[in-house]
């Protein structure tokens, strides 16, 4: 025991006197928070907007300045006919035109068809389709409230589903979890497989093997500093959440940590799967990278819903890819707060994962040293 | 001889599917004595250091080492032997005093032990100054010495140094043989391959393999009067040659060492 503990401690003197291990290992869960949260946020935000307003009566420019009144746009100009409206667009002093028809609040108050166009730039089809839903989403609002039950002439939006789990639609909440996966899967599997290879490039293993130490005590002995930053990572990554986007964990936070740790456990045993295959860091780096990396940004749903995908990947990610399942756990605690009951089948399937992949590490590890 | 054997291997035979690596080696090697064991790349020197210190299983024969059976009993080898590789086996990344410690726990010393041992070796290798300083900072020549005190800091009963002194300066290997000299005589055998024939004359006794058989073993000056050579390159040029292009190829086929 106090030959693995002299172990583990040299372990963690890697970690902390490597520059760039620290700052994969600390940077990037803040940096992957900041850059989600606020870069690559799909939420709306001072859009450029722009009106035609053909009939300038009150209910339009109550329209305009209930648009206006929200953080999401920004009016940045008042056009005075059709011809002003390509030109607003190609410049791109607006990314969205709404265009009041002539008599709008008149036909509106007296029941006929008042006209309403939103037009927006579809040369950023997200961008767009996101932009003319809030438009959307803000005039229906208010014809619900003006106009009586069954005049509505303005559609009605048709909420999206996230909104029901995610009232004020803030994209930070679904990306959270995503980053929490991404950042066990990084640390876990990557480092691992990299401090195992280094350890084999360098000669050191040879010694290692040929010392008392026996090979699972290596092997624990180097994965147990990643194990408790793991840890440490996730509630770190709650806590910033929390202080930044004001995202609370809605279940219970003891059962989080618990899926955590398991999925913790599986992307170790796969890190050191993947050191007992690659034969030097750059190999180890290479497949965790595009094994795991990749699938685990593209394929498991956490930005693009795998509903949406062809049925074939949904099956080959169904099997082969552990993320998604660890995902749809953390979604579930997180943002819906559901109980273990919910997350079972999935926590499950990652038991069976965790054994697999151990079973095949310890293996194809003693395998190795033959 | 009537010194104590603390390697004996009886009719050694390794093979890898029916690559014969080790071909029915048997040899002795005395206690303090410094062995050398040569022979071309390839020849079977790996495979059988791996088997010695425990890493690989043999297929069939009797080997001792530290009085332990290499088959039964890898654990207690590993506790009795130290090891030093061609590539350098210390952490870069951690102080001389760092990596003293980690291997010293490794072997089951107690921080005091380790403690006074470091300064007894930082004293005797004038390297007090350098102590905490990280091992990449140092050159070469004194890692590698560095390396060997390290093998040998847990006193154990044999020490086994595969070609520890690649790439390393003229000096520093002569310095290194003198570190040599004093370990055998403080009664630790060293077990030691090596590429430059004349570290070769320096040993007690030599081996030499040739495709996986060893075909010469002795003290360096009866070799060179049994072979009628000047040298030990002589003699090993003269009988480790014919196998030469034979264990390459094989070599070549088998990617084993």
């Amino acid at each position: 025991m106090k030959r693995f503990l002299g172990f583990v401690r040299k372990e963690f003197i890697h970690i902390f006197r490597d520059v760039r291990t620290l700052v994969i290992i600390f940077g990037i869960p803040a940096i992957m928070i900041i850059l989600f949260g606020y870069v690559v946020s799909t939420d709306l935000k001072d859009a450029s907007l722009a009106f035609l307003d053909l009939s300038k009566d009150d209910v339009t420019s109550e329209l305009i300045e209930r648009t206006c009144s929200s953080d999401f746009f920004r009016k940045t100009a008042d056009l005075s006919g059709y011809h002003d409206v390509d030109r607003v667009l190609r410049s791109g002093k607006a990314k969205v035109v709404i265009v009041f028809g002539e008599n709008f609040g008149r036909n509106l108050e007296s029941g006929k068809n008042a006209s309403l166009s939103i037009i927006a730039d579809g040369s950023e089809p997200n961008t767009a389709a996101l932009v003319s839903a809030y438009a959307n989403a803000i005039i229906s609002g208010f014809s619900q409230l003006s106009v009586p039950a069954g005049q509505a002439s303005i559609p009605v939006i048709v909420p999206e589903v996230r909104m029901f789990y995610n009232p004020s639609l803030k994209s930070q909440f679904m990306f959270v979890p995503g980053v929490i996966t991404m950042v066990l899967t990084l640390i876990c599997a990557l480092m691992t497989s990299i401090t195992l290879t280094r350890e084999k490039e360098f000669g050191t293993m040879e010694v290692l093997l040929v010392s008392p130490l026996k090979p699972v005590q290596i092997i624990l002995g180097k994965v147990t500093p990643y194990f408790f930053l793991s840890i440490v990572n996730v509630v770190t990554i709650l806590v910033l959440s929390r202080l930044v986007f004001g995202l609370p964990v809605k279940g219970s936070l003891i059962l989080l940590l618990a899926e955590s740790m398991l999925y913790i456990f599986l992307s170790l045993s796969i890190g050191i799967l993947i050191s007992a295959v690659a034969k030097t860091m750059q190999q180890a780096i290479f497949i965790s990278l595009v094994g795991m990396m990749l699938p685990t940004v593209l394929l498991s749903g956490f930005i693009f819903p795998i509903e949406n995908m062809p049925k074939i990947y949904d099956w080959v990610s169904s099997v082969v890819l552990p993320p998604r399942y660890f995902i749809v756990i953390i979604k579930n605690i997180m943002i819906k707060g559901t109980g273990f009951a919910h997350v079972c089948k999935e926590t499950l399937i990652l038991i069976l994962m965790t054994v697999i992949m151990m079973g095949l590490a310890v293996r194809k590890f003693s395998i190795r040293l033959q | 001889m009537n010194r104590k054997t603390v390697i004996k291997v009886r009719e050694l035979v390794k093979k890898f599917g029916s690559f014969v690596a080790n071909d029915k080696l048997s040899f002795d090697v005395y206690e303090g004595e410094i062995f050398g064991f040569l022979g071309a790349n390839g020849a079977g020197k790996t495979t059988a250091i791996r088997i010695l210190t425990g890493l690989l299983e043999p297929t069939s024969g009797e080997v001792m080492v530290a009085g332990f059976d290499a088959c039964r009993q890898p654990e207690e080898i590993k506790k009795n032997i130290g090891y030093m590789c061609q590539k350098f086996s210390l952490y870069e990344d951690l102080t001389i005093r760092e990596n003293i410690m980690l291997y010293g726990g490794i072997y089951g010393l107690d921080r005091k032990t380790i403690k006074e041992r470091t300064e007894r070796l930082l004293d005797k290798l004038r390297f007090r100054e350098y102590g905490d300083r990280l091992i990449s900072a140092l050159p070469l020549g004194l890692k590698q010495k560095l390396a060997f005190s390290v093998a040998v800091f847990h006193e154990p009963r044999i020490v086994f140094l595969d070609e520890p002194t690649g790439g390393v300066d003229p000096l520093t290997r002569r310095q290194f043989w003198e570190m040599i000299y004093e370990t055998a005589s403080a009664g630790i055998t060293v077990f030691v391959t090596t590429h430059y024939m004349d570290e070769a004359e320096y040993c007690d006794r030599i081996s030499i393999m040739s495709d996986g058989r060893i075909v010469a073993l002795d003290t360096p000056s009866e070799l060179k009067r049994k072979y009628d050579a000047r040298s030990v390159e002589d003699v090993f040029v003269k009988i480790a040659r014919p196998g030469m292009k034979h264990s390459q190829e094989t070599v070549a086929i088998n990617g084993l060492g």
